[in-house]
């Protein structure tokens, strides 16, 4: 390492102040600091030893928690590819090589359509590089469908993280969830390529097998309450000729459902929870109350049921459409969400009955989590604001006595 | 009514070097000094002696313009040999050269009785004179108490939670009657109580028994449980308006000798810790002794930085530096300025860390002594991870809210959100465990500033 070391060394000059390139210092910086973690003290006064965690440990363990959601999502998009034009041939080594075939582009534009953004507002603000973009890369590919255009995710990606996050200030002072931003502008933007039954499948020159439908379940379910029939029953039997019980509650837990890259299997979500909630990085407030709300609000809706929809158990909700992996890693980001630990209570409670609300009396929108997730955004401010005001009345209080 | 204050937050900062409960003699330490910059809100300091000047121990050295009455005194007898001025000529250090043999000034001692008769005013104005005074700290704002004020009542910690904290038993041994007199002499000053917090799950040092005229509280839990900020928070909370004082155990004392023993005895024990120390020990010593004989031939390493005081809120002090007017402690603690490849994300489990983030495992080894160095750990970013402050506060108070409208320097947002209830040390804690690297001491510091001088 000593030689990597020297390198830098070396360069080091160029990039300071005076150098030729002391404009790109922070990229230098970002460079720099990614290799080797600087050799900075505490200053003469205040603590004079430091805890071993920083910002760049805490995203990448967010990343971290990501990836059996990546690698289930790789698999799941082969596997709908084959399972859609009915190949009964392929292995798992074909079905998880398509996958990547059509996921990983998706990845790397994210990573290089953000990074440049971030790279272009570091040396222009003259701010360093904001670790928080390692996290919403990785986001972005997750919550798209497979088929999504490229240009679009780097359309996406570079709307979201200048509107949504730059120029707020960077990392930690945007008010929306960066991913999230870019995946409603997608949907708003674009709404051909997000939303309908054919997006969720890649098909690609072959032709769909009769018989097969791409819609998703809460597409399924919504058209049962349109119909009157048993939601249940619809979407046991939907596409039973081409997977028995592809929409029974266990495969939809497990996963090998149509629907965004990562977000298809609640399993792998409560995987990635299960790494969150043990590294503290994520709120386990958030998620319990969150997840406690849909569920509470499915209940609610059963008992006030009209129509078939309505009647659907509510831990189906709980497994369908993009709910967990919204919940898990898009809900809890710390600087979005509520920042006070009671107002994350009441934060993650709404964002789960939001959510249902949207999903079962909203025909313009089959998923509400995103909404869900984007309005209690811009409302976490004020419910910190009434729990911040309620400590200083008892601050006063105890004064007077 | 004494209370029992059961504390679940905080962080116990585990680290290698505590001193071991032996004496030690070093090498006769030569000089000492005292140093304006460890009286905080020291406007115009005012000095009294020249260079070559003979002093003895009591001497006063110097004053506050700003409160006259406060006599800043030597701790030693013998010969000023610098006063050391910085940038703009501000006062940085007046050292003396001990004499072998410590003479003193002799100021007037009083029995129990006198003392009952005594007038308040006449009292303040002794301490005042005599050098004790600066041991008494106000809060709001931690400054040095003023002599015209009445407190609502006095706080004393009976204990230390820092790392590396000296044990209390070891700094007060054989001092029981000028403790109860310092005692009966602060009772003097305040028509409340006066407060003394103990460890809960401890025995408590033995001069703490048999006093009559406080209120023991118990606190139990992890650090800061012993900081006097936190037994106020609990016992008697400071609203806009209020007074209180703190004095530490060590003040007492001395307070108490002076009236005793008719003398400004600034002899103390410290500690002597950190895990570059050869030997980790107490020693006897003055208040403000340069610390070269301590730390020659005591050290691993050369690449060591000295602390006066803990390492969580002490400052850095040269090898041949001058201990705090507060401070009982010297942490010698190894520097860390080296670059470490990947450093941020290679797991480890010699690092000490509050998180359980990937690759921190030192959660795994809940007993195990950490040796820390002065590595920042990270460079300074936006605050991002929430509710982590909060975890390591046992107060009703928000540190995050705190810090940003210090930072915004939003006055009422500030008075509300409890700056009058704490100082550095108070959330000294979050400053170690902050993800993004405030500088949090330093921000409470402005803070209390803006407010104390709006």
């Amino acid at each position: 390492m000593k030689f990597l070391r020297d390198l830098l060394d070396k360069q080091k000059p160029l990039f300071q102040k005076g150098g030729k390139l002391e404009n790109l210092y922070y990229l230098y910086e970002a460079g720099e600091t990614f290799m080797f973690s600087p050799n900075h003290t505490t200053s003469p006064r205040g603590a004079q030893i430091k805890d071993a965690i920083d910002l760049k440990r805490m995203m990448i363990t967010v990343v971290i928690a990501m990836i059996p959601c990546l690698l289930f999502g790789i698999y799941n998009t082969g596997n709908m590819h084959y399972l859609a034009i009915q190949d009964a041939s392929a292995t798992f080594g074909d079905k998880f090589l398509q996958g990547a075939i059509l996921v990983l582009p998706i990845v790397l534009v994210a990573y290089a359509a953000g990074g440049i953004v971030e790279a272009v507002f570091a040396v222009i603000r003259k701010h360093p590089i904001n670790e928080g973009f390692l996290v919403t890369g990785m986001l972005i590919p997750l919550i798209v469908p497979a088929t999504t255009p490229l240009w679009q995710v780097a359309v996406a990606t570079i709307f979201a993280v200048v509107i949504a996050k730059e120029v707020f200030g960077g990392t930690g002072m945007n008010i929306l969830n960066v991913a999230m931003t870019a995946r409603a502008f997608l949907y708003f933007a674009y709404p051909a390529q997000l939303s309908g039954d054919t997006v969720w499948t890649y098909v690609g020159d072959n032709a769909a097998a009769d018989g097969f439908s791409g819609a998703t379940a809460l597409a399924v379910a919504y058209q049962a309450g349109q119909e009157g029939q048993n939601a249940v029953a619809e979407l046991t039997q939907h596409n039973a000729s081409i997977m028995e019980g592809m929409f029974s509650f266990t495969n939809m837990f497990v996963g090998f459902i149509p629907g965004s890259i990562g977000e298809t299997s609640t399993l792998m979500c409560l995987i990635g929870a299960a790494i969150l909630l043990f590294t503290g990085v994520a709120s386990w407030k958030i998620m319990v109350s969150a997840f406690g709300g849909a569920y509470l609000m499915g209940l609610v809706m059963n008992l006030l049921a009209v129509n078939e929809y309505m009647a659907l158990p509510s831990h189906y909700h709980l497994v369908m459409g993009g709910i967990a992996f919204g919940i898990v890693f898009m809900a809890t980001d710390p600087v979005s969400a509520s920042q006070t630990e009671s107002g994350k209570w009441i934060y993650g409670l709404l964002i789960g009955v939001l959510t249902i609300i949207i999903r079962v009396t909203n025909p313009a929108y089959p998923e509400g989590i995103m909404l869900a997730v984007l309005f209690m955004n811009v409302f976490a401010p004020l419910i910190d604001y009434y729990v911040v005001q309620a400590n200083k009345k008892r601050r006063l209080q105890r004064a007077t006595v | 009514m004494s209370k029992l204050v059961k504390l679940k937050k905080g962080f116990d900062i585990r680290l290698a070097g505590k001193a071991e409960k032996q004496m030690h003699d070093f090498q006769p330490v030569k000089t000492f000094a005292i140093k304006p910059t460890d009286f905080i809100g020291m406007q115009r300091p005012k000095v009294l002696v020249k260079e070559g000047d003979t002093v003895k121990a009591g001497t006063p050295l110097l004053f506050d313009k700003k409160m006259e009455k406060v006599q800043f005194v030597s701790p030693v007898s013998g010969k000023i040999v610098e006063i050391k001025r910085g940038e703009k000529r501000k006062l940085l250090e007046i050292k003396i050269l001990a004499d072998d043999v410590i003479e003193f000034e002799s100021f007037q001692k009083y029995s129990s009785s006198e003392l009952q008769s005594a007038s308040r005013e006449k009292i303040i104005d002794h301490l005042a004179a005599s050098g004790v005074w600066p041991q008494l700290i106000q809060r709001p704002f931690g400054v040095i108490a003023n002599p015209d004020d009445t407190p609502k009542s006095i706080f004393i910690s009976g204990f230390d939670t820092h790392p590396l904290a000296p044990d209390y038993e070891v700094l007060l041994k054989g001092q029981e009657e000028a403790f109860k007199l310092g005692i009966d002499i602060l009772k003097k000053l305040t028509k409340g109580k006066i407060h003394l917090g103990v460890p809960a799950d401890k025995a408590a040092p033995a001069v703490y028994s048999n006093l009559q005229q406080v209120e023991i509280n118990k606190f139990s839990g992890p650090h800061p449980a012993g900081n006097v900020g936190v037994h106020i928070h609990h016992v008697d909370p400071i609203g806009k308006g209020d007074i209180i004082w703190t004095i530490n155990p060590y003040g007492v004392v001395q307070i108490g000798n002076l009236l005793l023993k008719g003398v400004y005895d600034a002899s103390k024990i410290v500690a002597i810790t950190g895990s570059e120390a050869k030997k980790a020990c107490y020693t006897q010593t003055y208040l403000g002794a340069c610390v070269d004989s301590f730390v020659a031939e005591n050290i691993k390493s050369t690449n060591v930085r000295a602390i006066s005081g803990n390492p969580l809120t002490g400052q850095k002090i040269n090898l041949d530096g001058y201990l705090s007017y507060y401070d009982h402690q010297l942490s010698l603690l190894p520097e860390g300025d080296y670059y470490e490849f990947l450093g941020w994300m290679k797991p480890t489990s010699d690092k000490l860390s509050y998180h359980k983030a990937l690759g921190l495992l030192s959660f795994l080894y809940p007993k195990k002594e950490f040796v820390l160095d002065t590595n920042n750990r990270g460079e300074p970013r936006a605050f991002v991870s929430t509710g982590v402050f909060e975890s390591v506060t046992p107060m009703d108070i928000f540190p995050v809210y705190l810090m940003k409208a210090i930072m915004a320097e939003d006055y009422d947002d500030m008075e509300e959100l409890g700056i009058y209830e704490v100082i550095e040390e108070d959330l000294a804690l979050c400053e170690f465990v902050d993800v993004s690297k405030h500088p949090v001491q330093e921000l409470v510091r402005k803070g209390i500033e803006l407010i104390q001088y709006s």
